[in-house]
């Protein structure tokens, strides 16, 4: 019987082991170790022994049942991990393929550089203006010291609607309009918006373009502040190493009037192609209110002064971003749109 | 306006800088200065020399073969193709190694088997434009005068040693239009002084007031009037200097007559003009408005019928000049003349603008009428004229001319405190500094009470008020002193409006969606300007279109967005999605402006989804872009307050259109293109939406306040029914029939199947709606949700032709 039960441990070991599932391993079990398995059979059997041989029989039974559990067990273990890795290696993916592609817009490269410049003035404390595109003589042009047989509106060749309607050949207007509305209230804005002048549209014209201006208007605002402001909006917008410098100029509105030049950021004023070799990019135009125009608009230009600043939205994201055609902005290619993804830091 | 150094430095010394330095600083100091040309473009072996010999080509008709002197022991041969290459002509040549301003490298070379050692010259050649070339040699090469020397340096000889400044003038400072005006500048900024030019001349002792009346009708047009008569004029060729000089400047030489009034107008800046004495016929001038219908033929041959606008000068009786803006044809001055009138007057600007604009004629002279001319110059420019037609051209001076003058003449003055000054630039320049820069620039100045008492001249029209006077002594104490500053006083808080702040949320809405922002033109065509608008009211139209194409303002976004996206189909770019945030334009305020509206519009057309390796592919459609515009009006807390509603819209597919509905007002709509329109603009399948973004954002701010709402805490029960219903019912009107029976307890609807086919009777269709019961103070009892289920099935059943399954 001894024998008979060697034989058996030997042979359910073997089986155990070579079970590659648990569906097997589990019909091993019950095979052996079940009620009508050959170790109950064997119990059974041990009736038929002596009383000094069944203790030491049972004894051996049931290490034996002890130790066929255990390897059991552990090839259940085995198995399970097995079985895990079995999975794991089916599942593996090529994790370079593309993913599901989910759709992204972004912003026109335009409205991104009008954001950037809303956002930098509203941190100075700025609010944004805006104003109708269909404007009015007066505010277009009267309103800001152009009355109608000045010879600066040659510089601008304007869409009219009708004698006293026009497109609004720049954004100043909305200074007008803002300074009539606050009725002498100290002032701080950026206009950001779309004008129209009379030009056939090539690489460097467009008969629809944008605008973005300034204007501060309160007591004891000086030249000095102008040219602080500009030279903090020129090192946000263009770099902190950039330089500025102001030249004379003249437009109707503001008396002084200047142009600013920043230092280029290309070469860093060694001259290059994007600044003509000059070391310096023209930006904008600007100056101090011209007081006809504060009176005009109901301040007293005695007791306040203020300045202005402008600047051509396309020019400036054609100079950041280096597009070298203002038809781009309009043609809504989206290879040229999608290029403006990333945010800037 | 083109400046000569050379003829500058006939006023001022600029010796101490640079050419180049000199243009950096009057550009800081003012006047922006274009361009630094040099007139010699760098050339060298330009010689002068002698044809002493020429002979036809033997193989070419057209060409010459010059035996030429240029200083050398022999004798060059040059084939010559001018027309008017002549024996005994002294000329300009350029010799082999030379390099012309066109790039023409000059080498020995064969011409039809003929050794050609150098080239003839045109003045074209040397880079002068041709439209300034006298016209006698426009068309050939360049003959100099025989008192030329041979062999000797013809770039010297010609004055082209020099250098030209291009300034871009702003419209204030029209007294830098003449070289006097600028040699002021230069003076101030150099702190040279100014050496002014001798008019003063002998005179005859005949009187010109003796020949000559004058009479000016039209007295605030023209507040003075000088003519001058001068006898005995030989009408020859300028001078070559003089020529130079002209040609520097931009004009073409003509005969010394004319060319010393053009000569005069660029130093003085004031226009004037030479009458054939003998041609006015009448000894009369009058200065008068013109009749209607009187015609008058100008120095250019044109005939120019007149209105009564136009400023003319008659001779008593006809016209013979518009004032200034052109001479007559009928009084030029040509060779046979020998008495001429000079003319030298003060026009007001308004008038010869006018005259001028509506004949499309602008010359040097009404330029700088139109912007005003210095009341003192015009004396001293007749008298200028006077004194070089006596040098240059043997003319004899009447003596008395003829005068009409009411022309005030003062100088203004302006008082300016230093404190003004300093406060307005945010400065501390001291008052002696603000003296010595204004005696600079030639103001006269004393100093009273601690306040400057300015004498404007009269040469600087743009000179007007208090701030004109800081501009001028910033400007030339240097902008680069002024100090950075920020502006003081109450710190003001920053924001963007809630409808800006709402804008900027729309558009990351939309672009997180898939759009891209577009922006196109907001005029378009009359036939464009009204499609597919959400509201049409009367368009506005320019008065002179550039084109018909860009003639009326729009009053929808969606037909731009739809050529954008045919450009970029039409380049291979298939899927498109834009959006745009713009302004329409419908009918008429009182101010006779139109009404803005800003809207939003988008486009989509090609593969919306687009998984290409897992096969996954999907074409836009309608729910695509439903899904954007109601991801849009969930972000804006609409969702359930708008409504689609079926409609038929022009150019839109008939079966795929709906109208956006809020509070029972449309402000929007939403469509497939039509087939036929896809066809007429070139695009496949394509979805278009707009909506009146100031009525989204407005009911999105109008909202109450956000309030959060109980987090369910016991779990709700579903039950779905699936309908079947006529194919006309749209799931809409179920699902306003199920809210419309008002059971509290149901939360939420929504459609989970539909299906029309084969399965179905003829006209019906299946909709399978899924349907959430739940309460937030209990789970409920299978009785709860059997009654309010019961309540829907009742208001279901009054749905015609509907059936539950």
């Amino acid at each position: 019987m001894e024998q008979r039960l060697q034989q058996l441990k030997e042979e359910v070991l073997t089986k155990i082991k070579e079970t590659v599932n648990m569906k097997e391993l589990q019909e091993v079990r019950v095979a052996y170790l079940g009620k009508k398995g050959p170790i109950t059979d064997l119990l059974k059997g041990m009736g038929k022994l002596t009383a000094e041989e069944r203790p030491k029989m049972g004894a051996l039974v049931n290490e034996m049942r002890q130790q066929v559990t255990q390897v059991l067990e552990e090839r259940m273990t085995k198995l399970e991990q097995l079985a895990v890795e079995q999975q794991l290696a089916e599942e593996a993916i090529d994790v370079t393929l593309p993913g599901r592609a989910i759709r992204v817009g972004n912003r026109h490269p335009l409205t991104r550089v009008i954001e950037e410049i809303e956002d930098l003035f509203i941190g100075m404390g700025y609010q944004v203006a805006e104003g109708p595109e269909v404007e009015q003589d007066y505010y277009n042009f009267e309103a800001l010291n152009l009355p109608k047989d000045h010879p600066a509106r040659d510089m601008q060749d304007t869409f009219y609607i009708s004698e006293e309607i026009l497109l609004r050949t720049q954004t100043s207007p909305v200074q007008a309009r803002t300074m009539e509305q606050k009725d002498g209230e100290t002032i701080r804005i950026i206009c950001p918006g779309k004008v129209f002048r009379r030009d056939h549209d090539d690489a460097t014209h467009s008969h629809q373009f944008m605008q973005i201006e300034g204007l501060v208007v309160g007591e004891n605002i000086r030249m000095s502040d102008l040219k602080g402001t500009l030279d903090l909006f020129a090192k946000k917008m263009f770099g902190e190493n950039r330089e500025i410098r102001l030249r004379p100029s003249f437009f109707p509105f503001t008396e002084p009037s200047v142009e600013m030049d920043i230092s280029c950021f290309r070469c860093g004023g060694d001259g290059c192609n994007v600044c003509k070799k000059t070391g310096w990019i023209e930006i904008l135009g600007a100056g101090m209110v011209h007081p006809n125009v504060l009176e005009m608009s109901g301040y007293d230009p005695n007791k306040v002064s203020g300045f202005a600043f402008g600047m051509g939205v396309e020019r400036v994201a054609m100079l950041k971003y280096g597009v070298d055609d203002i038809r781009h902005f309009y043609t809504n290619d989206m290879r040229f749109l999608s290029q403006f993804h990333e945010t800037e830091a | 306006m083109l400046v000569s150094l050379n003829w500058l430095k006939d006023y001022v010394d600029i010796s101490a800088l640079t050419e180049a330095a000199l243009a950096e600083k009057i550009t800081r100091s003012g006047i922006e200065v274009d361009a630094v040309m040099d007139m010699s473009h760098g050339m060298k072996h330009i010689v002068i020399g002698y044809v002493k010999e020429m002979a036809k080509h033997p193989q070419a008709d057209k060409l010459n073969i010059c035996q030429v002197d240029v200083g050398a022991e022999e004798l060059q041969q040059i084939i010559c193709g001018a027309p008017n290459v002549a024996q005994g002509q002294h000329v300009i040549v350029a010799l082999p190694g030379a390099v012309l301003p066109n790039g023409m490298k000059i080498k020995k070379a064969k011409l039809r088997g003929e050794v050609s050692n150098g080239m003839i010259c045109s003045l074209q050649e040397l880079g002068i434009e041709g439209k300034v070339v006298p016209k006698a040699y426009a068309e050939g090469i360049y003959v100099l005068p025989s008192t030329a020397t041979v062999g000797e340096n013809a770039l010297r000889y010609l004055g082209y040693e020099d250098t030209i400044l291009e300034l871009d003038l702003t419209p204030n400072r029209s007294d830098a239009l003449s070289m006097l005006g600028v040699a002021y500048e230069v003076s101030a900024i150099l702190a040279q002084p100014l050496t002014l030019p001798n008019t003063t001349t002998v005179l005859s002792h005949e009187k010109a007031t003796e020949q000559l009346q004058v009479q000016v009708e039209a007295k605030e047009a023209n507040p003075m009037y000088v003519a001058k008569v001068i006898k005995n004029v030989q009408v020859k060729e300028s001078p070559l200097w003089l020529q130079q000089r002209l040609m520097a400047a931009g004009v073409r030489p003509l005969n010394n007559v004319v060319d010393i009034t053009n000569y005069v107008l660029m130093e003085y800046g004031q226009p004037l003009h030479a009458f054939d004495y003998e041609r006015v016929q009448t000894g009369r001038i009058t200065v008068r408005y013109a009749n209607e219908g009187e015609t008058l033929t100008t120095l250019d041959q044109q005939e120019r019928v007149l209105l009564p606008t136009d400023l003319v000068i008659t001779n008593g009786e006809v016209p013979i000049a518009l004032a200034g803006v052109m001479g007559g044809a009928n009084t030029e001055v040509t060779n046979a003349t020998t008495t001429i009138i000079i003319e030298s007057a003060y026009f007001a600007g308004a008038g010869v603008r006018r005259t001028s604009r509506r004949l499309g004629l602008r010359s040097d002279a009404s330029a700088r009428f139109e912007k005003g001319v210095d009341p003192n110059r015009v004396q001293q420019a007749a008298d200028r004229a006077a004194q070089l037609l006596v040098e240059l051209a043997n003319g004899e001076v009447l003596a008395e001319d003829v005068v009409f003058d009411e022309l005030n003449k003062e100088a203004k003055t302006i008082i300016v405190s230093p404190d003004f000054v300093n406060r307005h630039l945010g400065m501390k320049i001291p008052m002696e500094e603000m003296i010595t820069i204004l005696e600079r620039l030639q103001f006269g100045v004393t100093a009273q009470n601690g306040k400057l008492l300015i004498t404007v001249p009269t040469r600087r029209q743009d000179i007007k008020i208090q701030e004109d006077v800081v501009e001028e002594i910033a400007r030339i104490y240097g902008y680069d002193e002024i100090p950075k500053t920020l502006p003081e006083g109450a710190v003001q808080i920053g924001k963007l409006t809630p409808y800006q702040a709402g804008r900027r949320i729309v558009r990351d809405v939309v672009e997180g969606a898939g759009l891209y922002q577009a922006i196109t033109y907001s005029l378009t065509s009359e036939e464009l300007a009204q499609q597919f608008a959400i509201a049409t009211g009367e368009v506005t139209k320019l008065m002179m279109p550039m084109s018909e194409e860009h003639s009326t303002l729009r009053q929808s976004l969606i037909p731009h967005l739809l050529q954008s996206a045919a450009h970029n189909v039409a380049r291979n770019v298939s899927t498109v999605g834009l959006y745009e945030i713009g302004s329409v334009f419908v009918g008429k305020q009182e101010t006779n402006q139109p009404y803005e509206r800003e809207h939003i519009g988008a486009v989509i057309t090609g593969q919306w989804v687009d998984h290409a390796w897992q096969g996954e592919k999907k074409a836009v459609d309608f729910f695509v872009m439903k899904g954007i515009v109601e991801a849009l009006l969930t972000k804006l807390g609409l969702a359930n307050d708008v409504t689609f509603v079926k409609t038929v819209v022009d150019g839109l597919h008939p079966g795929r259109t709906a109208h956006i509905m809020l509070d029972g007002k449309v402000i929007g709509l939403i469509g497939g293109l039509h087939p036929t329109t896809e066809k007429t603009v070139g695009l496949k399948e394509t979805y278009v939406m707009e909506m009146d973004l100031h009525i989204l954002l407005e009911s999105a701010m109008t909202k109450p306040a956000l309030q959060y709402a109980a987090v369910p805490r016991f779990p709700g029960m579903s039950r779905d029914i699936a309908l079947i219903l006529n194919r006309e019912t749209t799931a809409g009107e179920v699902k306003a029939v199920i809210e419309s029976a008002n059971v509290k307890l149901l939360k939420n609807i929504h459609v989970f199947d539909v299906y029309e086919g084969d399965k179905m009777p003829e006209g019906k269709k299946s909709v399978a709606f899924s349907l959430t019961y739940s309460d937030p103070a209990h789970t409920l009892t299978d009785e709860e949700v059997v009654a309010a289920h019961n309540k829907v099935l009742k208001a279901l059943a009054t749905i015609d032709g509907l059936e539950v399954r």
